[in-house]
């Protein structure tokens, strides 16, 4: 039995080198023991639900937008079915962007997404960069995610749809500071990157928990030493908590 | 002619600058030209003007600095050339340049930020203007690769029709910049046995910039930069005007190439290695071409070219070796980790990764860089810097031993931890981010073990 890592359409978005997820998702994978194989979707491709396990969307750059949405949206079927599977899916920056249903930019042009998740994003007229700390509840258990955020978009969810937790220092979804990204069953949207995983094992080890459920292996996964993970998390959070943002 | 007031700002500008070199703060590279700009805001176009022989402006993401250094130690042997120190490359660091120049200085060798250069290159007006490649890099701080790519190509289309452009032809967004004008000269690598066997994860612009099909790269160099060609056939690498062939590496001690230009072919030995110091040797020579220096001359004054801070240099502790190496995006320090592959085992590497705004406040890019077995053989790997705990995690996850690495914040502790390590006759290889390479570089100044940085302006 392999657990599947699909990365969609890397050559386009890896902009916030969205690899390292890739490559944490796979050592942690990997030091436990468990087969794992990393497939990435390549732009024309379909995605095929039954032989994934977990999928990685990425940020690209603003040219590419446009090019890399028609593509997925095309994927929007596969997509659902792999959710309503039980497929995690984790989408970071302009790839979180593309899981609502559209996305308009300055020029007040409007990019079509997947709508898999109720909410819509647009372009702010400032770029919201900067070290990011989010609070955020998984199975009652409360957690630190820290890392950087860099985006123009702001993302309005809709009623329905709950964020990934609570900012404490950034912008968050829309500037404000209030909430960030979105938490949909197993669909996690962000616009932490950093990239995201490195810092947060504790969020990489839930999506893996997740893909092996899927493919129908143990979801106990043994303990890692985290050690330097931890540490690069608590610098990073006493990093940004000693700024001015 | 210089106007009155101009002089009386030039005058006042200097006097900052003297005084910040005498209290030590900084070394005085922007201060006078703050000042400057202050008492005669349009006065720059007007201290240019008297460089009689003209100036060199040079941009890219990676290699302007040492582009720079390399032409003026070619022009310099027969001119006084005013330059502004590395890093110093802004509106303000150019301005202290010119302020500070010495007066018989004849020419401008200047290295210029990459989304100052529209603004800087208005008030120059340089007599050639050399483009060399635009990287993914400190996205946070210039906002995106594309946006820097259409400044330049306003820029360039709004260029005075005398100044001669040079481009690096090897990065498509580069060479697409030469069909909206004339006097155009292109320099790249036709080797294909320097091509890269697998891609580059740090290629950014492998996308026609005509119609966003896929390049075919018939060979690729580094990052996204090889001999490319869109398969609906509307781009492709132009024909290349200063040419390197038969490139051949040897380790950390240089590079050898073939040169063809259309005043003939000549041998380069560059006292610099990796693929990355042969473009800019090429960037330099075609420069140096434009002002009418023969390119066998250029070529054999790069043979004792002596590295720029930070790139490559090499300091004698005692009687250990260390190598300073400046990295600051994936493909920097992929260039940086393939020219000391030969040489690293058993070697004390330390790493130096700082998140200040020149270094880029995002250090997410470490994640872009190819680590996987590259510092394996090492006898001892150190993490330093403002995030040493974020490269600690990053060579975990390349599975370096985490037995052979320790992290500490200060890149001098683990610089000095490094030379007691190694053994009599060793060497530490230093990879270190900019405002960490400078604080380094400012307390082995203090030791006397290299010049300090402010003095190679000079
Ligand atoms: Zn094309």
């Amino acid at each position: 039995m392999t657990l599947r890592i699909v990365p969609l359409y890397p050559e386009l978005l890896s902009i916030y080198a969205d690899r390292g997820n890739v490559r944490v998702l796979q050592q942690r994978a990997r030091w436990r023991g468990i087969s794992v194989e990393v497939t990435p979707l390549a732009l024309g491709e379909a995605l095929d639900p039954a032989q994934t396990d977990v999928v990685l969307i990425g940020g690209g750059q603003d040219r590419d937008q446009a090019l890399v949405a028609e593509a997925l949206v095309a994927q929007t079927p596969a997509l659902r079915s792999a959710i309503a599977d039980g497929v995690p899916i984790l989408a970071v920056c302009g790839g979180y962007q593309l899981l609502g249903h559209r996305y308009v930019d300055q020029s007040g042009r409007d990019t079509p997404g997947t709508g898999l998740i109720d909410f819509e994003s647009h372009a702010g007229p400032t770029r919201i960069v900067g070290n990011v700390v989010v609070e955020t509840e998984f199975d009652g258990t409360r957690h630190e995610l820290v890392g950087f955020e860099n985006h123009a978009g702001r993302t309005l969810l809709g009623p329905t749809v709950a964020p990934l937790g609570r900012v404490i220092i950034g912008g968050g979804n829309d500037g404000t500071g209030t909430t960030e990204g979105c938490l949909d069953g197993r669909v996690v949207g962000t616009y932490v990157h950093g990239p995201l995983l490195p810092k947060n094992p504790w969020l990489a080890d839930q999506l893996l928990a997740w893909a092996c459920e899927h493919r129908g292996l143990s979801t106990t996964l043994a303990p890692l030493d985290d050690q330097l993970e931890c540490a690069a998390a608590l610098a990073a959070s006493a990093l940004a908590r000693s700024e001015r943002r | 002619m210089v106007n009155a007031r101009v002089t009386t700002a030039r005058g006042l500008a200097r006097a900052t600058g003297a005084i910040s070199r005498l209290t030590r703060r900084g070394g005085g590279t922007t201060l006078p030209g703050h000042v400057f700009r202050r008492l005669a805001p349009d006065g720059l176009s007007q201290l240019a003007m008297e460089l009689t022989e003209g100036i060199v402006a040079i941009s890219a993401t990676n290699g302007k600095t040492t582009t720079a250094a390399m032409l003026a130690a070619i022009v310099g042997h027969d001119q006084m050339v005013c330059r502004n120190g590395a890093g110093a490359n802004l509106l303000s660091g150019i301005t202290t340049a010119l302020v500070t120049r010495r007066r018989a200085a004849t020419i401008g060798v200047l290295e210029v930020d990459e989304a100052a250069l529209p603004a800087v290159s208005q008030q120059l007006a340089p007599t050639v203007l050399v483009l060399g490649n635009l990287f993914r890099d400190q996205l946070d701080r210039h906002g995106e690769l594309e946006l820097v790519a259409d400044r330049w190509r306003v820029l360039v289309v709004t260029l005075d029709p005398a100044t001669t452009l040079v481009l690096g032809a090897d990065d498509p967004v580069i060479d697409g910049l030469a069909g909206l004008r004339v006097n155009v000269l292109r320099f790249g690598i036709d080797d294909p046995r320097a091509s890269l066997t697998v891609q580059d994860a740090a290629a950014d612009s492998t996308f026609c910039v005509r119609c966003g099909t896929a390049y075919v790269y018939d060979e690729m160099y580094l990052g996204h930069l090889g001999a490319y060609r869109c398969p609906r056939g509307d781009h492709q690498r132009g024909a290349l005007d200063i040419v390197a062939r038969h490139v051949r590496g040897d380790g950390i001690r240089g590079t050898r190439f073939r040169l063809d230009a259309p005043d003939g072919t000549s041998e380069v030995v560059l006292p610099l290695p990796g693929l990355y110091n042969v473009e800019n040797a090429l960037g330099a020579i075609a420069a140096a071409y434009a002002l009418g220096i023969p390119t066998a001359l250029a070529a054999a004054r790069l043979a004792d070219f002596h590295a720029a801070f930070g790139r490559f240099e090499r300091i004698v502790v005692g009687d250990r070796e260390a190598v300073l190496l400046l990295f600051k995006n994936p493909t920097g320090a992929n260039e940086a980790l393939r020219a000391i592959a030969n040489d690293v085992a058993g070697a004390q590497i330390v790493l130096a990764l700082n998140d200040r705004i020149a270094d880029g406040r995002d250090v997410s890019w470490i994640w872009d860089i190819d680590l996987e077995g590259m510092l394996d053989t090492a006898a001892h790997v150190t993490c330093s810097g403002t995030r040493a705990a974020e490269l600690a995690v990053r060579l975990h996850y390349s599975n370096l031993a985490v037995t052979t690495m320790t992290t500490t914040t200060s890149t001098l502790d683990a610089f000095d931890a490094a030379i007691v390590r190694a053994p009599p006759g060793g060497r530490v290889f230093v990879l270190a981010t900019y405002t960490a390479m400078l604080d380094l570089h400012r307390a082995l100044a203090d030791r006397g073990l290299t010049q300090p940085f402010w003095e190679e302006q000079a």
